[in-house]
């Protein structure tokens, strides 16, 4: 109803062509991955494949980046200065509840873990060499202190000195890059691989999926920085910002359970 | 704002909208088109069963003398019967309740759109991507999947299903769960958050309650869906060994986490119909929902159970006796929250002042075949029943009732019910009398020979069977061309009523939600003012 007064908060956009054009990306990506996974029964070039997933990977973004810029926009018309009551806890129980889905996830590939050990015989399997427990105790450390710089950076925002939000906000997503990197490198050591058995399946899909989440985190915490750069958050309003601390800390307890479960037990 | 857009609806418009009203109506539309392609694989699966031997599923045809090539063979009849229960589960049954509950679920709550219509766009249309992989997946070297739509390894492993086929069925139906999760959380934020002021949780009507509930199984189970046919994917292409004993892996660890999301599946397919019976059998019988509390318990009780029976697909697996015994116990359990419903719904009748609509006479229809897929369950379910109908056609007549005689005929009566509210047209009484009724008397006849087929041990998903199950199966193809042919009667009358129906009132059937308070069909954003409720 554009010619009177609405008489709710909710926020109801136009159309948008930002998210249908993502879903034609989502969908170029799948079709590219079976291309590329059966090019030689489709008599066709790998390549093909791997141009069919670049683009789709690039539209998606593309999509996802305008839709992702028009929130950003949207929330800066409406200004920082006050909190809209019923969209903040539309966006708190959406966020909350994307990781209840992604809990659930990991916790599909947890349970082929523990079935799978559960079943061996020996654990680890004969002919794996495990890791050393330095390099993931070191991770361990890294996340546990990246999880308390993340709430440091709350705090000073919750304070408005957003300058030490800022560099606390930017040292948490150091702390997670660094750690990928050490994932990186603990995998090139490891004397086993995907295909060395239950040992390497399990063990390279689990902190695979959870670099991957570390990745994203770090992704998304490097666009926090960028809009407290931009001015953007106050004490009040700071959703997006919460949103990506919580799904920090779940990618920490992740990272925990991780280690007890793969690396200590 | 989007009224100039409205003028004019072209594709672009369908392409970018956000109002729920709008996906709600693409959802069913696209739903109905794949119960026709998922209805045709059916077809072709009940006319090779007519009679013993290879038939249909041969390498030529002979008709009228000619010799014509085909080229099909026994393993084109086994892709029936996995794509099949594929099409009509994840496009044809999931997103036909998702579009009733996208265009209903907030005007009966009094919102004037879902939580986040944009990800609401986006929930549809990746479906179209997800079906074309699914649909272009038969023309591929290798074909479809042809090993159920469980995709059972060792079944579905590299080395006996080596085409694309599993692969695209994987993809597809990780895009189609993509949808899934993030069209719950929609649905859990929009009733959450957007009831209008007054509507408290115990005051909603009891097609959202189906909903909320619902939609927590799709966010807990979809994702575990999600992680198994990840883990068959990277076996297939990528050399891990989940499900591959010579690694250490094992199959039943893929059934396991399947059925984790599979089962739970089931109610999301059924609670939501659950739903559309008490809002239906409410207004016709003049009468609120005789239980309304123990309704709402009752629909929590079922999916919280649901989601801890899924071994009970997989009792002939070995399985520990004690697991067993437990899965059994928690099996028959949900036949007591079923229970509260049947007698609900039958207490809410009781004394009433009855109007056999057309919506009325499916919800009837419903709840006493659906008792009987009910009961079919609770055989099923007993540990020691099931080694010996388990695989065989028992099951196949079990989840029939449950799926056709239950989630179709809740469907239909939805569709009869809120037509004239999407449209603003009634639909034909006669037509769709003529409709419910052939309907009810073909279901039986498809489906309820199929319960002796399996007493007697006639396996599912096999091509050839012994003769002495013939008349049975001659019975249930006849049953299974009628009701084929009887849904041209649907097709028809809704295409009829779009066009020649009469106008439809507000509220034409003197329903008390508050989606009969607003024009038929309701304006861009449903009310002009957000009532309140009392």
């Amino acid at each position: 109803m554009a010619h009177h007064e609405h008489d709710h908060d909710f926020h109801i956009p136009g159309n948008s062509l930002w998210s249908p054009l993502s879903c034609i990306g989502v969908g170029l990506l799948a079709f590219g991955l079976i291309a590329y996974l059966h090019a030689a029964s489709f008599g066709m070039p790998q390549l093909v494949g791997t141009v069919m997933m670049l683009n789709g990977a690039a539209i998606t973004l593309f999509g996802a980046g305008k839709w992702m810029y028009d929130l950003v926009m949207e929330s800066r018309e409406r200004g920082f200065d006050k909190k809209v009551e019923v969209l903040d806890i539309a966006n708190r129980y959406g966020m909350l509840f994307f990781i209840v889905s992604e809990i659930m996830f990991f916790a599909a590939f947890f349970a082929a873990y523990f079935f799978l050990r559960s079943h061996a015989f020996v654990w680890p399997p004969e002919n794996i060499f495990t890791l050393d427990i330095a390099l993931p105790t070191i991770n361990t450390l890294l996340l546990l202190t990246s999880g308390a710089t993340i709430t440091i950076a709350h705090h000073a925002l919750m304070d408005n000195d957003m300058l030490k939000a800022k560099n606390y906000t930017f040292l948490t997503f150091t702390i997670g890059f660094v750690f990928l990197g050490m994932q990186m490198l603990e995998y090139s050591h490891a004397l086993f691989d995907m295909d060395s058995g239950v040992y390497g399946a399990t063990f390279y899909m689990l902190t695979g999926f959870h670099g991957f989440h570390v990745l994203v985190g770090s992704l998304m915490l490097v666009a926090v920085w960028k809009r407290m750069n931009n001015g953007d958050f106050s004490p009040q309003q700071h959703f997006y910002f919460e949103a990506t601390a919580w799904y920090w800390h779940f990618v920490d307890v992740v990272w925990l359970g991780l280690y007890l479960t793969v690396y200590l037990m | 704002m989007a009224t100039a857009a409205a003028e004019k609806k072209g594709f672009m418009y369908y392409f970018t909208t956000v109002n729920h009203k709008d996906i709600g109506k693409m959802y069913l539309l696209s739903a109905l088109t794949f119960f026709l392609l998922g209805g045709a694989l059916a077809e072709a699966i009940r006319l090779e069963l007519i009679q013993p031997g290879m038939q249909l599923f041969t390498s030529s045809w002979d008709i009228m003398g000619k010799e014509i090539n085909v080229g099909l063979t026994a393993d084109t009849f086994n892709k029936m019967t996995a794509m099949h229960a594929t099409f009509m589960i994840f496009f044809a049954i999931i997103p036909a309740f998702v579009g009733l509950g996208n265009y209903i679920v907030p005007i009966l709550i009094g919102s004037p759109d879902m939580a986040f219509p944009r990800l609401n766009n986006w929930t549809f249309w990746i479906l179209p991507f997800s079906a074309l992989l699914m649909v272009l997946s038969f023309f591929v070297p290798g074909g479809a999947p042809a090993a159920g739509w469980t995709l059972y390894p060792p079944l579905t492993n590299a080395t006996y299903s080596p085409g694309a086929g599993v692969d695209m069925w994987i993809l597809a139906v990780h895009l189609a769960g993509i949808s899934s999760i993030l069209g719950a959380i929609n649905f859990i934020v929009t009733i959450l958050n957007m009831r209008a002021p007054g509507m408290t949780l115990m005051k909603m009507p009891l097609f959202v309650w189906s909903w909320l509930v619902t939609a927590w199984l799709m966010l807990l189970g979809t994702p575990v869906l999600a992680g198994a046919i990840t883990m068959l994917l990277t076996d297939r292409n990528f050399g891990t060994s989940f499900f591959n004993p010579a690694g250490g892996g094992d199959p039943v660890l893929y059934q396991h986490i399947f059925w984790f999301y599979s089962h739970p599946a089931v109610y999301i397919m059924i609670l939501p119909g659950f739903g559309i019976i008490s809002e239906v059998v409410s207004t016709f019988s003049r009468k609120k929902v005789f239980g309304y509390a123990p309704m709402v318990w009752a629909t929590a009780a079922i999916a919280v159970l649901g989601l801890i029976v899924w071994a009970h697909h997989m009792y002939t697996v070995g399985m520990d006796m004690v697991a067993q015994t437990i899965f059994m116990t928690m099996t028959m359990l949900i036949a007591v929250p079923t229970g509260v419903k049947i007698f609900s719904w039958l207490a809410t009748m009781w004394g009433g002042s009855i109007d056999f609509t057309v919506a009325m006479k499916f919800a009837v229809g419903f709840i006493a075949l659906f008792t009987l897929g009910g009961l079919s369950g609770i055989f099923c379910a007993a540990v020691p029943v099931d080694y010996m109908i388990h695989d065989t056609y028992y099951v196949v007549a079990h989840i029939h009732y449950v799926f056709v005689a239950g989630s179709f005929m809740t469907i239909m009566s939805g569709v009869y019910y809120w037509f004239p509210k999407m449209t603003g047209k009634m639909m034909s009484e006669k037509l769709g009398n003529w409709h419910f009724w052939t309907t009810f008397v073909f279901l039986n006849l498809t489906f309820f020979p199929m319960h002796f087929m399996g007493l007697m041990g006639m396996p599912r998903r096999i091509a050839d069977y012994n003769p002495i199950y013939t008349d049975l199966n001659v019975a249930s193809t006849i049953g299974a061309i009628g009701f084929g042919v009887v849904q041209i009667i649907l097709i028809y009358n809704v295409f009829y009523s779009l066009k020649k129906g009469k106008d439809a009132p507000a509220n034409p059937w003197g329903g008390e939600t508050l989606e009969w308070t607003v024009p038929s069909p309701p304006t861009e954003h449903n009310f002009e003012k957000i009532p309140v409720v009392k």
